[in-house]
């Protein structure tokens, strides 16, 4: 709306008259602000979000080129072959590891959310360290692994040293490793909303519970945890997602054998060069990630006053 | 009201203190409730009622050396609220936003481990106990609820475990005038009709003298002074109190020659004023005094009066002043008199209707300020 009006100003038009202009179209339109807002992110994600996945489902629907891209037709050959124990083999071992790495972390994501939120002056640094490993990129985090992990690496040698073992412990390449990996990813991602919910917990209530007759335990179970529980989804949605996509944890630290289902479509765009079917499998994990996405929020929603 | 004299106390603090840190924020205060009290604990913020209520509630320990507080004759300085027999009502009234009303009154219930049949039951009592339908509101949520509503819950949650001690702290500060009003009297109706002590914590005088069997005024972590609503509103014993409870004027001087039923007092405004205090009589009695030594008194605005300079009636005290400004309250005027050492005083007049017969004075008049010397309260921090 401020292109027409910016195209009819004179060469040199003085800059208080435009936004004058600007202001007077926007006043009183409550529509029109909202889509001024709107408008850029929007815009952003139609051109590099939804049109990649309109042009990808349509791949999804076509012949494979020989060389890489795709070839004019129709064809739903791609969706069938994925219809094979191999494939089905290794969607569900993503779909274990992504639920897995949900539940270690918010295990091992849920207390300490808890203690930073009760940690009165020290909570600033504590969240700092939180986020610290966000400096550097994942790709150099998960080297880091490596060193640790291998046969020869950090562990093994104090291990040996501390005379705990004889001889290395093979770590690296194994299920361990790519779970060590993803839980050490996404962790951050649990403990954050976490933190968000408990921190914003009213203390009062806690004390009423108290004063009702509630001991630690049942206060916790009564009125702490089910107050965090959008927390836990925010954390369990965003730990969930990610795993089910990681490719280069399983990549790195699992070698071929754990091969999950990023791997397996990020193979086909790449050496494979089989678009088509990578596209196809992409779906075909969208749409799961979407069914249990739906399933996870229904659940919540059917118990909203927690445990009892 | 109950007789103080019966006692049957349920609450006892023994020279309890308090401090976070360097703060002291209750300074070794001893005081007994009776079984049944109203018990009000008043003062400005900061001067450590809330945390009395807290030592009170188990959210507080004392310190150390601290003295004991005692419930039902019992020493429980260490023992956590649920292991108490008390109930709380708090001062934005900490409804458990993911239950129900319902499930927010029964929650006490059910953590003490009463037969489902009988929760039922109680739930619906104690809502009918503060006029909430049970139809109506039992499967609202907090959120969907008025202050007032709210209020009444967070009372219907505490009363249903029908305790021994209620504490309220500052449970009306949130609701608009007229509502605070008619709970006010509830609260009156319901703390006799129950028996439960009450202990509630105001920093709203007149909150206080409506609702209490005595309260005890705080002032700077210790309690300044201790009685029922008449003894602490017509004998303050400090300055503080008669300044905090309702409103006052004060004025200094030293004690000279004794009159008949009088002292003369040499004003300490100004050289030459005088006044006179009683010796016997009036509402100060108990206070005894001596020449020579200085005063301080305590006059109501409404024991004063204005007259023209030098035309005061022979047996009033009449001191001089010029009017600043009137003050239009619709019952009473307060009219604000500089005195001659600048101070300020306050008398209030009645209003006679200020369209027909208004008042003689405007700012700057020369002006007396008049009182019966019987009508003052002589304070014990001179």
């Amino acid at each position: 709306m401020t292109a027409p009006d910016a195209g009819k100003a004179p060469a040199t038009p003085a800059r208080p008259g435009m936004r004058e202009r600007l202001l007077r179209a926007l006043h009183g339109r409550a529509e029109l602000q909202a889509w001024s807002l709107l408008g850029p992110g929007a815009f952003w994600l139609l051109v590099f979000f939804a049109l990649p996945l309109v042009l990808m489902f349509a791949y999804s629907l076509m012949p494979r080129g020989i060389y890489g891209g795709v070839e004019v037709g129709f064809t739903f050959e791609h969706y069938r072959r994925f219809i094979d124990p191999l494939y089905l083999d290794i969607l569900t071992r993503t779909f274990l590891y992504a639920l897995e790495c949900t539940l270690i972390c918010l295990a091992l994501g849920y207390p300490v959310a808890y203690v930073i939120a009760r940690s009165g002056r020290w909570k600033s640094l504590l969240l700092f360290l939180v986020v610290l490993p966000f400096w550097t990129s994942f790709l150099v985090r998960t080297f880091a692994m490596i060193f640790l992990l291998r046969d020869t690496g950090l562990l093994n040698n104090w291990f040996l040293r501390l005379g705990l073992i004889r001889e290395p412990l093979q770590m690296l390449y194994t299920p361990f490793a790519v779970m060590a990996g993803l839980v050490y990813g996404f962790l951050p991602f649990m403990i954050l909303p976490i933190y968000a919910s408990l921190e914003k917990l009213d203390l009062s209530l806690l004390e009423a519970a108290e004063v009702l007759g509630a001991r630690p335990a049942a206060r916790f179970r009564r009125v702490t945890f089910p107050l965090s529980v959008p927390g836990v989804v925010a954390g369990s949605l965003l730990v969930f997602i990610p795993a089910l996509g990681s490719f280069l944890t399983s990549d790195l630290l699992g070698g071929a054998k754990e091969i999950l289902i990023g791997n397996l479509v990020q193979n086909q765009f790449s050496s494979a060069r089989n678009w088509p079917f990578g596209s196809a499998a992409s779906f075909i994990v969208m749409a799961l990630v979407l069914v249990a996405v739906l399933l996870y929020l229904r659940v919540r929603d059917a118990a909203p006053e927690g445990a009892r | 009201m109950k007789p103080t004299s019966a006692r049957d106390p349920v609450v006892e603090f023994r020279a309890v203190s308090k401090s976070f840190g360097d703060v002291t924020a209750v300074n070794a205060i001893s005081f007994e409730i009776q079984r049944g009290e109203f018990f009000s604990l008043l003062g400005p913020s900061g001067c450590g009622k809330t945390t009395t209520l807290r030592l009170l509630a188990g959210f507080e320990e004392p310190d150390a050396d601290g003295g004991e507080v005692k419930l039902l004759g019992e020493v429980v300085n260490t023992k956590r609220p649920y292991e108490r027999q008390i109930s709380m009502v708090f001062q934005n009234y900490a409804l458990f936003p993911h239950l129900s009303v319902e499930r927010n009154v029964s929650f006490g219930l059910e953590q003490r481990k009463t037969p489902k049949g009988e929760i039922a039951d109680r739930v619906r009592q104690a809502m009918e106990m503060v006029r909430l339908k049970p139809e109506t509101f039992a499967r609202r949520m907090p959120a969907q609820l008025s202050g007032g509503q709210r209020q009444r819950v967070a009372l219907a949650r505490a009363l249903v475990l029908q305790p021994t001690i209620l504490l309220l702290d500052e449970p009306l500060g949130a609701i608009d005038l007229k509502l605070r009003k008619e709970m006010q009297l509830e609260l009156k109706t319901l703390n006799k009709k129950l028996g439960i002590t009450f202990v509630y914590v105001t920093h709203d005088q007149e909150e206080a003298l409506t609702m209490s069997d005595r309260i005890a005024v705080m002032d700077n972590a210790r309690i300044a002074q201790l009685g029922t609503p008449a003894e602490i509103y017509e004998n303050p014993r400090t300055q503080f109190v008669a300044k905090f409870i309702g409103e006052s004027n004060f004025f200094g001087g030293s004690v000279g020659r004794r009159g008949v039923d009088t002292w003369d007092v040499a004003g300490a405004a100004a050289p030459g004023e005088r006044f006179r205090i009683p010796t016997e009589g009036g509402p100060c009695a108990q206070r005894a005094v001596s020449a020579g030594q200085a005063v301080k008194i305590a006059v109501r605005p409404e024991w004063l009066d204005l007259c023209r300079p030098g035309e005061g009636p022979p047996d009033e005290n009449s001191l001089p002043g010029t009017v600043r400004t009137v003050i239009y309250l619709g019952e009473t005027m307060h009219v604000i008199v500089t005195m001659s050492d600048g101070s300020d005083v306050t008398v209030a007049v009645r209003n006679e209707g200020q369209l027909i017969k208004p008042l003689p004075w405007k700012p700057g008049d020369a002006v007396a300020v008049c009182w019966r010397p019987e009508d003052c309260q002589i304070l014990e921090d001179a």
